[in-house]
């Protein structure tokens, strides 16, 4: 596969993840089928509606006694249900990365910035100490940090939560991947910050063609940046469009959601609020597969 | 900055005038806030905007006594606040907190949460205080001996509430109320807090980096960078998209959703 729009990247098709518990087994995400190619696809939902868990399970992160079952998960024409941990290691971080949500627990805190975006680059791309330092130093630019030089040289504690964000974003594209998972990646940063991190994203997938599965619960913000908006609920997809038809959504859940975000330029007395259906946990989900 | 002067004395809520807050000495000290005038209606609502760094969150806490370095005025009902804070000050104003999951005791029941203040502040018939504002805030009964590990995030933040109203105080002090919460969840809490302002006759400080959720609660509001108030309006103005300062009209276009041409026109305002 080559070139933007050609193509999945990744295709999941039948993808379950089950935490059996003493008392009941937790289906945190079930049997959803959707993929990702060289395209911005915004995942989104609220908190627990399995959206973070299906983004750890492409990258194999899911540990027991939590069960992943996928009738297919390929990224790129590698089986990804039949890597082991060692392989799959190879993968992680060089061709899959992952953007986590809190940087406060994503960067080692007994480590300078500069040496840990460093050792990304090396184990990724094989550098050397003068070239690892001279990318880091580019990519620390890239996400608009105003002095690259003392937050090359600073302790995680040291910098701002934003800053923090940016650092991750900078250290996941250092060995620019094929794929990026980005979880929340911008909900701590400020709008304006926001957009100039999601620019760079943006750019890297119109020009060199990298895919990414972007989860968030921001609705407004998926449907203006994304290309395709799959939404979650209960660990099912229960409706995927194009993100410039969002607020054409026909789903009652994606309808609430919507109704319920408050607007600059529409007041209202009172915000609506979702009233949830039992029967949007049990109807099928749908596939959201870009066939 | 204007403002100050357009309220009489009875209508006033609070007056904070040339407010200075600095944290730390010397070489490293940071200029939090800088020369901040506002007023407050009572009744009203009053939105404080602006980005992380830029002092909202600040101000409400020298209002509150939890940032003590402060030079100006601040007074509360016609009162000049001194350094210290009374108990009868936080039987006029109390806060609510931007993460519900820290600002809980986490082994403390939510009775026990919502008794405290009443406790220390020599209030009889607590417990049917406590039962009354579980009600008001949309909690049943059974939630009164829960720990805030068996709620949600919505139901913690309504604990919080609950707890702000335990003393029957005229002003809250909200410092992102909803930023922790799920949209849905939000819309609820939002309601919750208009319906209360006319029940109980509140004033509220509301601080918070979404406009869309100011201009949905706020009367008036004032838009802060780097420890300064840039511009103060009305929320029609806000609404109809008029900002007078470039500040706020790129908030304004941020926060209206991504756009890969005006990414590349942001400016940078120090």
């Amino acid at each position: 596969m080559s070139g933007p729009g050609t193509g999945s990247l990744l295709e999941v098709e039948g993808l379950s993840i089950d935490f059996p518990t003493r008392t009941r087994t937790v289906h945190a995400v079930r049997d959803i089928s959707f993929s990702v190619g060289r395209e911005k696809v915004g995942i989104v939902g609220e908190s627990g509606s399995g959206k973070t868990m299906t983004g750890r399970a492409v990258l194999g992160l899911i540990r027991p006694p939590g069960i992943v079952t996928a009738r297919r998960m390929d990224f790129d024409g590698i089986d990804l249900t039949k890597l082991s941990e060692r392989e799959y290691r190879r993968i992680r971080g060089n061709r899959i990365a992952m953007v986590m949500q809190d940087p406060k627990f994503s960067l080692n805190p007994v480590m300078t910035i500069g040496r840990q975006i460093d050792e990304a680059y090396r184990v990724a791309a094989g550098a050397a100490a003068g070239a690892a330092r001279r990318r880091t130093m580019e990519m620390l630019k890239a996400v608009r940090i105003r002095d690259p030089e003392r937050v090359y040289k600073a302790y995680p504690h040291e910098v701002s939560g934003g800053m923090g964000q940016r650092i991750m974003i900078a250290m996941m594209l250092v060995a620019e991947p094929d794929l990026l998972i980005a979880d929340e990646p911008t909900s701590a940063l400020d709008v304006t910050v926001q957009m100039q991190v999601l620019a760079i994203v943006d750019d890297l997938v119109s020009q060199r063609g990298m895919g990414l599965m972007f989860i968030s619960h921001d609705l407004n913000l998926v449907a203006s940046f994304c290309d395709r908006v799959v939404i979650m609920y209960a660990g099912q997809i229960v409706e995927t469009c194009r993100a410039s038809e969002l607020h054409k959504a026909t789903h009652p859940y994606t309808r609430g959601l919507l109704a319920s975000l408050p607007r600059v330029d529409q007041p209202v007395e009172r915000l609506s609020t979702l009233v949830r259906e039992e029967s949007w946990k049990t109807e099928p989900g749908v596939d959201a597969r870009n066939l | 900055m204007p403002a100050t002067s357009d309220v009489s004395g009875a209508d006033m809520a609070l007056l904070i005038s040339h407010l200075d807050v600095r944290f730390g000495r010397g070489e490293e000290a940071v200029h939090a806030v800088r020369d901040v005038s506002l007023t407050v209606r009572r009744g009203e609502s009053f939105g404080l905007v602006g980005e992380s760094g830029s002092g909202k969150s600040t101000v409400l806490r020298a209002i509150a006594g939890l940032a003590t370095d402060w030079t100006g005025r601040i007074a509360v009902d016609g009162e000049d606040l001194g350094r210290k804070r009374s108990k009868a000050f936080y039987e006029t104003v109390q806060m609510v907190f931007q993460d519900p999951y820290g600002s809980l005791h986490p082994r403390h029941t939510v009775d026990r949460t919502l008794s405290e203040p009443a406790k220390i502040h020599g209030i009889g018939n607590v417990g049917g205080r406590v039962e009354a504002l579980l009600h008001d805030v949309g909690l049943g009964p059974e939630f009164r001996f829960r720990y805030p590990h068996q709620l949600s995030g919505g139901q913690r933040q309504r604990v919080a509430i609950a707890r702000a109203l335990m003393l029957e105080p005229r002003i809250l002090l909200l410092d992102e109320p909803t930023s922790a919460l799920d949209v849905s969840v939000q819309a609820e809490i939002l309601n919750l807090l208009q319906r209360l302002k006319h029940e109980h006759g509140l004033t509220y400080i509301l601080v918070s980096h979404d406009l869309a959720v100011i201009a949905h609660m706020c009367d008036r509001l004032a838009v802060m960078n780097a420890g300064r108030v840039v511009e103060e309006m009305d929320v029609d103005q806000l609404r109809r998209s008029q900002p007078q300062h470039n500040y706020t009209r790129q908030l304004l276009n941020a926060s209206l959703g991504y756009d890969r041409d005006k990414a590349d026109s942001l400016l940078t305002f120090d």
